[in-house]
């Protein structure tokens, strides 16, 4: 049995909890535990990154009368995707008039993630 | 400087200079608890101050319970702000404020806007909701050339976020502030090479979780201990040299790394913005740059509150939002003759404690449980934070155990009101005291 320990820094919010998991290499599901988390979303937050750790996207996107808009994934995505991810938000043309939560791109590379605005504009 | 007194401008009973995240929520409480003629005057063409370039999230899940982004935030301010009918001025600059010898005006505030020109008003209340400043690069000594490609980190964050236009493709990052942390992962994710952060101090002064999001997610090195030393190029940027420092941060010889990039991005800290509120003669404190406040963030110029990044540099506009709504219903208060004159508890600090905001409690019949918000001078593991009576040996009041406290992140501490009331000492004193065996500053 492998048993260590590694320690994280949660992203979830500003607070940066220092997490320390314990995971066994021989589980289909390593982590046998967490501790330091201020809340029950450094626990999901842990568990995502020693299994596929995933990332919201903030980005912007070209508009068509040459500006851009502010956008976002609406949901996290694998963050080996973020590159990819990037290529296609900057090949969009978005509308020059938008209001925050329009939908620029549906069903980002099929992860079922949205490409939502995220500021009003004109 | 020049005075601009003027007994028959217009009254108006609130007056709130800025239109970001802390004008907002300060004029929304302000609202909420009666006050209805008040107007928030804004220099720029929207509302919504530095958040609107400020496209990443991470904003608001204290506030709002859901991660929004800065223009989201912003957004739901403004909304609050429209529903409740709140006159906003955008592109009006304020350019003076100057106290008033007048029963029930705090002060003539003038500004300059393109539809009403110059005009004064003389208002009943003030809130100073400002914001802050990046400190310039000529702030900085750094021998070599000025070639183009060496810009603010705000700066760039504008042109890439606002402008969609990148400054470079090869970057360089002096300083690690959340704004240096932040545009490491924006510049890379629009295809840039980011070489290195580099940071003169042993530490970040950024957040810990932008350390993993925006560095350790891109592979990008954190140089500790390091700063630029040399400037290279003519026309336009070619590289920069990057030397480690010794204890006292002066470079050491020999040290020196050679950096390609046609970009070097500076984050080496925000000022807030207090011409105004020098102008106006107000106290100020020398540590945080912004005025010295009471609990209230009432200044030393009766009925002139002051909020947000003015007041001091937060890094997360949550407290800056928790911030200015105190501030707004303190102005609320002021109008109607509620915040009385009390007695006053000035706060020092030890130097492990760097500052507190606020920096003195009045206390009266009425007074109720304070929040000192301060920030350490370095990184101290295994403390108790302590507030005690007169000085170091007097009678702890309030005290509180961490694990570890950083100058990246604002801590607080709350002195209960019956303390407050029963103490005769004149000044407490908040400290960070080490335990008896080694924590160290790791
Ligand atoms: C790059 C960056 C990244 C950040 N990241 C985060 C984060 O991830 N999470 C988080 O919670 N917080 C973050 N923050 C912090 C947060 O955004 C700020 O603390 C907050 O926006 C400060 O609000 P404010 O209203 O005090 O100042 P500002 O937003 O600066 O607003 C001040 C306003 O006053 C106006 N003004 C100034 N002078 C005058 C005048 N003379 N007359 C009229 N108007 C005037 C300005 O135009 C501006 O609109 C970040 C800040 C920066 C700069």
């Amino acid at each position: 049995m492998a048993i260590t320990t590694k320690n994280l820094t949660c992203i979830v919010c500003p607070r940066g909890c220092t997490l320390t998991v314990t995971l066994n290499s021989d589980l289909e599901n390593p982590v046998v535990s967490v501790e330091g988390q201020g809340c029950k979303r450094g626990v999901d937050y842990a568990t995502a990154e020693c299994t596929h750790p995933t990332r919201v996207l903030t980005t912007t996107a070209p508009t068509v009368d040459g500006g851009v808009v502010p956008c976002k994934t609406d949901r996290a995505i694998p963050r080996e995707l973020l590159f990819e991810a990037m290529k296609a938000v900057n090949t969009l043309s978005a509308p020059a008039v938008v209001r925050i939560g329009d939908v620029l791109l549906e069903n980002l590379l099929g992860t079922g993630a949205n490409i939502v605005a995220t500021a009003n504009r004109g | 400087m020049q005075n601009y007194v003027d007994k028959t401008a217009p009254y108006t009973a609130l007056v709130v200079i800025g239109g970001g995240p802390a004008g907002m929520a300060a004029a929304v409480a302000a609202y909420d608890d009666g006050v209805r003629d008040m107007v928030i005057l804004e220099r720029d063409l929207n509302a919504g101050g530095i958040l609107r370039q400020c496209i990443h999230n991470g904003f608001g899940l204290h506030r709002f319970g859901e991660e929004l982004t800065g223009p989201e935030y912003a957004d739901r301010y403004h909304k609050m702000v429209v529903e409740r009918g709140i006159a906003i001025k955008t592109g009006a600059t304020v350019l003076d404020v100057t106290p008033s010898d007048e029963e029930g005006v705090a002060a003539y505030v003038t500004a300059i806007s393109e539809a009403e020109g110059m005009f004064t008003l003389r208002a009943g209340a003030v809130v100073l909701a400002m914001g802050c400043r990046e400190r310039s690069k000529g702030a900085l000594n750094i021998a070599g050339t000025r070639p183009a490609g060496i810009y603010s980190a705000g700066t760039a964050q504008r042109f890439v976020n606002m402008e969609g236009y990148m400054p470079g493709r090869k970057v360089v990052i002096l300083g690690s502030g959340d704004i240096g942390l932040i545009m490491a992962r924006r510049m890379t994710l629009e295809g840039a090479e980011v070489k290195a952060v580099c940071e003169l101090m042993p530490y970040s002064g950024g957040l810990a979780r932008n350390i993993t999001q925006c560095l350790d997610d891109f592979g990008i090195p954190l140089m500790l201990s390091h700063t630029v030393t040399q400037i290279h190029g003519k026309e336009r940027l070619t590289g920069v040299t990057v030397s480690k420092v010794d204890e006292k941060r002066r470079p050491i010889p020999g040290s020196e790394i050679y950096f390609e990039c046609d970009t070097l991005l500076l984050s080496v800290g925000l000022i807030p913005e207090n011409e105004l509120t020098r102008g106006a003669n107000i106290g100020m404190d020398g540590i945080t740059g912004g005025a010295t406040v009471d609990q209230y963030r009432q200044t030393s110029l009766k009925g002139v509150f002051a909020c947000g990044n003015v007041l001091h540099v937060h890094d997360l506009v949550d407290y800056v939002s928790e911030e200015a709504a105190l501030a707004g219903s303190s102005a609320a208060a002021h109008l109607r003759g509620e915040l009385t004159e009390g007695r006053t508890i000035t706060l020092k600090t030890d130097g492990k404690v760097r500052y507190t905001v606020p920096q003195a409690v009045t206390v009266t019949e009425n007074t109720a449980d304070v929040t000192v918000y301060f920030r350490p001078s370095d990184i101290y593991r295994d403390v108790t934070v302590t507030v005690r009576e007169g000085g170091v040996d007097g009678n702890v009041i309030s005290k509180k155990k961490r694990i570890k406290v950083a100058p990246g992140e604002m801590e607080t501490i709350t002195i209960k009101a019956a303390d407050l009331n029963a103490t005769t000492a004149d000044t407490l004193l908040v400290s960070i005291e080490e335990s008896a065996k080694k924590g160290g500053n790791a």
